[in-house]
């Protein structure tokens, strides 16, 4: 099981990476840029993703918009940004490569002659708007807000959301988006995928026509952090929100992506939460009927992750009930391991799980996307393989030694969202948290 | 050197050869469709009953879902834990879904488990143990989802939107029902809908994977070969339902005091699946608002920056569905979007028709992206199921392509006028209604009808 492809990198410093696959006549055009909300400073969070917004706007030679040549083509196309690294992807018919890759080059090597004021104005808005709907609209949409905020110091680039502060969004300055793109969007800084109906050949041939003419940059510094310092004690917090049901998260630092035991947490996350016989979801969904819904999961990232439990109440019960029935199940792992069937069962979905990850060449996630993350975050594209094994060398003592270590009863960030007006229904000794 | 001063033009089209479908039809009545897929060793499995939430009995709204939300908790010789030990030891994904005119049961698993997957789906669709216990826990999950949409303003607006536009009519609630009717249903009203609704000569069992046709077809026949067929009532087909009376009135409001955003919904009842205007409405969406490069959002989003983004889109059922803009605004410019929307939608059948150059862009975004959406056995095996549950003729997917090519702009601006009627349109807001209140006035659209949340 793998993804095989060739891997060239032009004079500039892009990376270009073809995975040839003829089912059908499509080629995925995918680039992803090494920069995310990490990269941001105090005071002007949400800035990666606003540039991201503009690079849909228009450059030098197509000024028009970027979408309309690519939906004409019969183009699917998005992008996004998280906080290591922002991704830009065409899924286009196989005629319409050379379009593709003219657009995707015209934005890299000339975006700014075609900014201005107006734009960046409209996309500060629509940006806030993207705010309002996902994250103050929502029911438990700060939560993430606060969780980040109190997993790490105001110093360290994860203390904030990739949506920003919408202060900070207002306070963007359209000189900002100069020098963001100066520093970040260059050859030296990108991963150029195509995945699809393309010759490697000629698809390295159209790379080096559209790329290489884009002087190459310096390749920034790598974000580098210290670790944030470890807890004693549990920090309980309480959120005040427009829910109808009281929600308990409990978050612990965990090891950073491909880091050691971060394929460990993940499976560990499967065997608490995934399907109605993993342990969270049988004991307090489906057994004694605390909560409406559980979910844990490994969010793994390049500097550092944290593993995360939800769970909200049923009506009628206590967050404090939640907590303890949480812990308890974490701890029975932490003791005595998972089952040997439960891990065979977290095999048998992780091994579906890479070759669902094979059905699709473009898009979030697909091939593509794939080569990419590998290239971006381990400079080794060819990574599928050695993913997948990771996974496949986990055992039930490395799980147990995984949970041991790493999500350990004391030091968590334990947050209650509450209904407005019922700070009653926190767990105790929760102080207030302003987000917003 | 690159040439900058004009974009490259598009090549030839490199011709794609559809899917090819082989039907049979079992004994029982059972139709069996497979597609050979043989891409990645995977298989996806789709069991189609032409019965959803617009067959709830008008008390019962609900129960079609819950019907479908309890094949998965316990059947044939497996408890509920049982069933899910099962899939996660083949890594099957499983997707239970209960849409108005049809209830789907999706697994997608590796290749080699095809006959394991395939007896899964056949023991939920077939033998549903339907237990007292379990069908408490579940009505109690569903009551508190219930609860939890009325914070959800988007579902609050689907909810009102459903309400107001379908009156009495069976697609006047959402799948998922009241708090009145799922407190009130019982087990053997499950059980008799499940005997009435599930029967095997209208049932579709598509398989699309890594294997034969013949290898598919046998699997799919030993897994249902022994359904029998019980003597059932028929449900009542969309196609014959009564239409839904005009709504009460243009504008609704569901009031959520200082929201950030206003959810909105515009829109009123327009056209069945059926329908030979079919192609041309789609072309019409794609110019209105079913695409970013389309009007609304270019207007509302591009231009104005008063939200993150608009569509609109026919919904496309049995029995005619909504026409409906979906988007969630600034509250400060709740108006302005109504009145933006408003003025598009009334452009496009008056003094703005659809213009050549907006024709060759709605119909090259529908065809020239076609063939991605057969890149995975599931999406292959969802465009299957629309021709079983629509009774599309076998060439629907060979013709879709030509039929668009052929509409011209007048074509499309006549089906969106015949369609698309600005004076019937209904405008379902969730928002802060003390804020809203005097703009909202001003659109001269009539009372403001209050629905609770």
């Amino acid at each position: 099981m793998n993804i095989p492809f060739t891997k060239h990198t032009l004079a500039n410093g892009l990376d270009v990476l073809i995975h040839e696959d003829h089912a059908l006549p499509i080629v995925a055009v995918n680039i992803w840029y090494h920069v995310g909300s990490k990269n941001e400073v105090p005071g002007r969070t949400g800035f990666a993703h606003l540039f991201e917004h503009l690079m849909f706007e228009g450059s030098q030679h197509y000024d028009s918009g970027y979408f309309h040549p690519l939906q004409e083509a019969g183009a699917s196309l998005n992008g996004s940004t998280n906080a290591d690294r922002t991704n830009y992807w065409e899924v286009v018919p196989t005629n319409a490569l050379d379009r593709a890759l003219w657009m995707e080059s015209d934005r890299m090597g000339y975006l700014l002659p075609a900014l201005t004021d107006a734009k960046f104005e409209n996309q500060r808005e629509v940006v806030l708007n993207e705010r309002r709907q996902n994250y103050e609209n929502r029911p438990y949409g700060l939560a993430g807000m606060a969780i980040v905020d109190a997993l790490y110091p105001a110093t360290h680039p994860y203390h904030w959301l990739t949506i920003g502060a919408a202060d900070d969004i207002r306070a963007a300055h359209i000189d900002d988006v100069r020098a963001f793109f100066q520093r970040y969007y260059h050859p030296g800084n990108a991963s150029l995928a195509l995945a699809g109906d393309v010759d490697p050949q000629r698809g390295l041939q159209l790379a080096e026509a559209y790329f290489a003419e884009i002087p190459g940059g310096v390749r920034p510094d790598r974000v580098r952090v210290s670790p944030p310092a470890p807890r004693s004690e549990d920090l309980r917090l309480v959120l005040e929100d427009r829910v109808e049901l009281p929600r308990v998260y409990i978050a612990w630092h965990s090891p950073p992506l491909f880091g050691d035991a971060d394929a460990e947490l993940d499976l560990v996350a499967e065997v608490m939460s995934s399907g109605k016989t993993s342990r969270l979801y049988r004991a307090l969904v489906y057994e004694q009927r605390i909560a409406t819904e559980v979910a844990a999961s490994q969010n793994s990232r390049e500097l550092g992750s944290f593993f995360q439990v939800v769970a909200t109440a049923a009506p009628g019960r206590t967050l404090m009930e939640v907590e303890r029935a949480i812990t308890k199940e974490i701890n029975t792992l932490i003791d005595r391991g998972p089952t040997t069937g439960e891990l065979e069962r977290c095999l048998a979905q992780a091994e579906s799980h890479f070759l669902f990850r094979l059905q699709t060449v473009g898009g979030f996630g697909g091939k593509s996307d794939q080569l990419n993350a590998y290239n971006t975050f381990l400079g080794d594209p060819g990574y599928f393989e050695q993913d997948l094994r990771r996974y496949r060398s986990a055992t039930e003592t490395s799980l147990r030694a995984a949970a041991a270590r790493y999500l350990k009863p004391s030091g968590r960030v334990m947050l209650s969202v509450v209904p407005r007006g019922r700070v009653a229904l926190a767990l105790q000794g929760s102080s207030a948290v302003a987000v917003s | 050197m690159v040439d900058r001063s004009t974009l490259p033009e598009l090549g030839p089209e490199r011709a794609f050869a559809f899917p090819a479908i082989h039907r049979t039809t079992l004994a029982n009545g059972v139709r069996v469709w497979s597609v050979q897929h043989r891409q990645v060793p995977l298989i996806a499995v789709l069991a189609l009953v032409p019965v959803g939430a617009s067959s709830d009995p008008s008390n019962r709204p609900g129960l079609a879902a819950i019907t479908g939300d309890m094949l998965d908790e316990g059947c044939g010789d497996r408890s509920a834990l049982e069933v899910h030990e099962a899939l996660g030891r083949i890594g099957a994904q499983l997707d239970l879904d209960v849409g108005y005119d049809a209830t789907v049961i999706g697994l997608t698993t590796l290749e080699r488990y095809l006959d394991r997957g395939l007896e899964l789906v056949r023991d939920m669709l077939v033998r549903p143990r339907f237990e007292q216990r379990e069908f408490d826990r579940v009505r109690e999950l569903r009551l508190n989802r219930l609860l939890q949409l009325k914070d959800m303003p988007p579902a609050l607006a689907d909810r009102a939107f459903a309400q107001m536009l379908y009156r009495g009519h069976p697609y006047g609630h959402l799948p998922i029902g009241s708090e009145g009717a799922l407190r009130a249903l019982m087990v053997r009203d499950i059980t008799s809908f499940h005997r009435r609704a599930f029967i095997p000569s209208r049932t579709t069992v598509i398989a699309v994977g890594d294997a034969s046709h013949e290898a598919l077809q046998k699997s799919v026949q030993r897994a249902f070969d022994a359904w029998s067929a019980d003597e059932a009532e028929p449900v009542a087909d969309p196609e014959t339902f009564a239409p839904a009376p005009a709504p009460p009135a243009r504008l609704a409001l569901v009031h959520r005091p200082g929201a950030a955003q206003s959810e909105l919904r515009i829109g009123h009842v327009a056209l069945p699946r059926r329908t030979a205007d079919y192609h041309a409405a789609l072309v019409a969406n794609m110019i209105l608002g079913g695409q970013f490069v389309s009007r609304i959002n270019m207007n509302l989003r591009e231009d104005k920056g008063i939200t993150y983004g608009a569509r609109t889109a026919f919904e496309f059922r049995r029995a005619p569905g909504p026409f409906v803009l979906h988007a969630s605004v600034q509250s400060d410019a709740t108006a302005e979007a109504l009145k933006e929307s408003l003025a598009e939608i009334r452009a496009i059948r008056g003094d703005r028709p659809v213009t050549r150059q907006e024709l060759e862009l709605g119909r090259a975004s529908l065809t020239r992206g076609y063939p991605r959406n057969f890149e995975t056995a599931d999406q292959i095996a969802r465009a299957a199921a629309q021709l079983a549950l629509y009774d599309l003729p076998d060439d629907y997917f060979t013709t879709f392509v030509p039929k668009v090519l052929a509409l011209t702009e007048d074509a499309v601006t006549a089906v969106a006028a015949k369609h698309i009627d600005p004076d019937r349109l209904l405008a379902v807001i969730v928002g802060d209604r003390d804020k809203l209140a005097p703009s909202l006035k001003a659109l001269e659209l009539g009372d403001i009808a209050d629905v609770a949340p």
